[in-house]
Formats: structure tokens, sequence, C-alpha cells
């Protein structure tokens, strides 16, 4: 019973498939414009996820290791095609507004990770609370989203006039809206996750469904991008709120051998950009071999923007 | 004849970009876009892919689906072939192109999950474009995400050096930065119109 519990509420907020697992891009962004589409969104992905999940989960045993993804995609795509088929049916409106977007629930990662994390590896039971749990969690997103760019790009609630048309902000209503609204919440969830000491929320490999599936080479790309990411955060801590730019090359814990050259580098620098060009260049790769891979593209970056001027 | 397809070309560029306008491809977009080699690659691949799933699924749509009234299979039929042809190439290409697999390999699983694909092959089907206009829309949707993916490379390695309150750091910063580039392409609407027409 605990454990149910547990499965089903963490999709809600511990694991938000949008603002902490960073799933389903794409058609939270599109679809986000007015609540009654992304509510119509929410509740096909919740019949698709449930019904999947469940149907993977009693299939779990029988489907070989090897053809498992496309084995998900297949049951995926026929709810999929059920949904398109009950929405055209009876809620042509719906179906109109959402365009494309349904089709390409298929390819939505909230379901084919699901299917891949959870599914096929917990029974039935689990399953659909799992299913039920993401899917309650991305439409409470997409519905939080939708509010606020419904409400300031066109003055209404799921389509109930509230501030009247002169006084309704058009940029809500253009993709850029998607973005800026998607990213400011993600700002405040990021904020409240940290208080209670939980990591930012990041668009990484694990949350990908055919992780699984990639070459060796793109397991090392991703590494090589969360050791950059990490570093990133890292020097982000160390950086504090107004560290100028010397302050920053101090904060960052190089060693003091490369900071001093650079500082002195800098002024004699900008009065005679040409002559200590060459000078200039030397040092610099004596710093790149020095300094580890993160500091190098930092390094690498301020020259080339050194050059520019 | 020749307007039409320049039309064609220019709207998917340019004023119904898959990312900033579409929402398509969204994840490789935010996620592979930490540099330009990375960047360059991916979007290659896609450009590939698109290309290559354009021209399986066309013929299938029109000769089989169309005239046997089995559209609402489109969705199911257009997956399994994406799939199924992303394998296929990677093989082929791991056994007799093995530069090209290098250079494209790693970014070949990715996409057969991305809605860019399979987007771009729906969008075809459902404008009831013929073989040439949808090889043209598919190139321009792949061109589209192309400069999409190079510019914002630019701007996250501007994003990375900066000085970023510590709420916003990361994903957000990275989505409202995106948001304003997405702002610069609603400059195209109408345009393409007035040029073409």
């Amino acid at each position: 019973m605990n454990k149910s519990k547990e499965v089903f509420f963490q999709g809600l907020i511990k694991e938000n498939p949008i603002f902490r697992l960073v799933l389903g891009m794409c058609s939270s962004l599109a679809v986000s414009s007015t609540m009654i589409a992304s509510l119509g969104m929410g509740i096909s992905v919740i019949f698709v996820l449930v019904l999947s999940n469940i149907v993977i989960s009693s299939l779990r045993k029988v489907i070989p290791d090897t053809v498992r993804i496309p084995a998900f995609i297949t049951v995926i795509a026929g709810f999929v095609t059920i949904v398109q088929l009950l929405l055209k049916a009876y809620l042509l409106e719906i179906n109109n507004m959402l365009g494309v977007y349904l089709p390409l629930i298929v390819v939505n990662c909230i379901i084919l990770g699901r299917a891949e994390a959870f599914a096929a590896k917990n029974s039935i039971g689990y399953a659909a609370l799992d299913g039920l749990g993401m899917g309650i969690g991305y439409t409470t997103a997409l519905l939080s989203i939708s509010f606020i760019r419904e409400l300031f790009g066109f003055g209404s609630i799921f389509g109930i006039q509230i501030i009247p048309e002169e006084y309704t902000i058009l940029i809500f209503t253009l993709p850029t809206g998607g973005f800026l609204v998607l990213g400011f919440l993600m700002a405040v969830w990021n904020k409240l996750a940290t208080l209670q000491g939980k990591p930012k929320a990041t668009l990484n490999c694990h949350a990908c469904p055919v992780a699984g599936h990639c070459g060796e080479g793109l397991i090392r790309l991703q590494k090589s991008e969360e050791v950059q990411l990490k570093s990133e955060t890292k020097k982000i801590d160390a950086k504090g709120d107004k560290a100028d730019k010397p302050d920053k090359a101090e904060k960052l814990g190089e060693p003091e051998k490369l900071d001093k050259p650079k500082k002195t580098d800098e002024p004699e620098k900008l009065g005679e950009p040409e002559k200590l060009d060459k000078p200039k260049k030397t040092d610099e790769t004596e710093k790149l071999e020095i300094s580890n891979n993160n500091n190098e593209k930092n390094l690498r970056i301020n020259t080339e923007k050194e050059k520019k001027q | 004849m020749n307007t039409n397809l320049l039309y064609i070309l220019f709207v998917a560029i340019l004023v119904e970009n898959y990312v900033f306008v579409q929402f398509l491809g969204i994840c490789p977009f935010l996620g592979v876009s930490k540099n330009l080699k990375t960047a360059m690659g991916m979007s290659i691949a896609v450009i590939f892919v698109m290309v290559l799933a354009t021209a399986a699924t066309w013929p299938i749509n029109h000769y089989i689906l169309e005239s046997y009234h089995l559209e609402y299979l489109q969705t199911l039929v257009f997956i399994l072939i994406i799939a199924a042809l992303v394998q296929l190439v990677e093989t082929f290409m791991k056994r007799y192109m093995v530069p090209l697999y290098n250079a494209l390999g790693i970014y070949l699983p990715l996409i057969t999950t991305n809605c860019i694909v399979l987007g771009v092959v729906l969008l075809n089907a459902q404008s009831g474009y013929n073989f040439i206009e949808s090889m043209i829309n598919s190139i321009g949707g792949g061109l589209g995400f192309m400069l999409a993916m190079f510019m914002f490379s630019g701007i996250r390695s501007r994003i990375d050096e900066s000085d970023i309150p510590e709420f916003l750091s990361g994903l957000p910063i990275t989505l409202i930065a995106a948001g304003i580039a997405a702002l610069s392409f609603q400059g195209f609407v109408g345009i393409a119109e007035n040029l073409f027409m």
C-alpha cells in the first residue's frame, strides 16, 4: 500500500515529467497556448500512458530484450491511433487544436521513457499507478504553463474571458511565450528543489528512452558533457552573484600561475594588440597545457573574444 | 512550378522553422547544441534521416495507405518505417561507409524516436504534397533545424561565460534564450507570400 502511494505521487511532484525529468518538451511547448488544448493533450497522454504501461508490463516477460524498443513503440502507436480515432469521432474541435502533436504522442519521451524505465520492470498494478501519476503530473504541468499563457495572452481561462481583449499581451500566445513561460517556471521549480537540497533539473541521457540503445560514442559524448556541466555548476556556485571577470578567474580556483600572467596580459593587450599577439598565443598555449579541460574551454573562448576585439 | 518549390523551401526553413515555430525536435535542440561540432553532426544526421524517411514513406503513404483508405494507420506505419530505416542505415553505414559512420553513427539512434522526423513525415502527408514537394519540404525543414542549431550553439557559448543569476542558470536560461531567438523568427511571417506569389 505504501509503495503504491509512493509510486503514484512521485510522478506528480518529485519526478514531475516536465519540470523535473525534462521529458516531452515539444508537446508541452506547442499545445500550451490554451488551457483547453492542454487539457485535451493531458488526457490523451494519461490514456495512452496508463494503457501502454499496463500492456507493456503484462508483456514484459514475453518481449525479447533485443526488440523491446520497437515492440514498445508498436504498442504505444496502437493506443495513440485509438485516441486519434476517438477524438476525431467525438471531439473534433480538440483534435484540430492538437493537430500534428496528437500523433506525435508516439514519440513523446514520457511514454517511451516510462515504458523503458518503469513498466518493463514492475508488475501491472504499479505500472498502471505510475502511468496515472506521471500522466497527471504532466497534465498539471501543462495546465500551469497554459494558465499563464492563456490568461495573459488571450485574457481568458478555459475560454472564459477575464481580462478585456485590449489589455492582453500578444507575446504569450506566440512560440516565444511558450519558451519564456516554461523557462521561468522551470527556474521556480529549480529554486524550490535547491531549497530542499535536491539537484536542478537537467536535460540528460538517462531521461532519454533510447539511452540504452546508444552507441558507446554517445555515452562518451554525454559523459564529457556531464563533466562539463558539473564543472560549470561548480563554477557558478563559486562565482557568487556580483563577481566580475578577474574575480571570477580567481574564484574558479585556477592555479595561481595561470592567473597572474593573464591579468598582466590583458591591459597590455588592449594597448597594443598586434605586437603582443604572438607572445600572448604562446602564453595561452602553455596555460592550456597546464589547465584541465574545463578551464581550457574557458580560456579558448576568452582568447577568441580578445582576438576579435 | 519553380516558384512553388522555392516557396516551400523558404517557408520550411524560415517561416515555419521546425524548432522555433513548430516546436519539433526540442530535445536534441536543447541537448546537443552545447558546441558547434556536435550541433553540426546532429543536424546533418537529422537532414539525412529526414530526407530518407520522406523518400521511404511517401510512396507507401500514396500507393498503399491512401489508395486503400487506411490513413488512420499513418502514425503506426510511419514510426515503424522510420525505426527500421534508421536501424538499416546504421548497419549499412557501419559495414560499408566507416568514415561516415564515425561522423554520424552516434547520432542516428537518437533520431529514431525524435519528433522532428515523424513530424515532418506526418505534415507532408497532411498537406498533400507530391513527391518532389515533400522532399523539398523535408530538406528545408532539415536546413531550418541546422540553422537553429548553429545559431543556438553560438548563443549558448555566450551564455556559458556570462554571469547568470543562480536560480536561472542551466536549463531555464537556455529556454529563455531560445524564446528570444524564436522571437526573431516571427519576423518572417508574411514575407514568403509577398516574395513568391
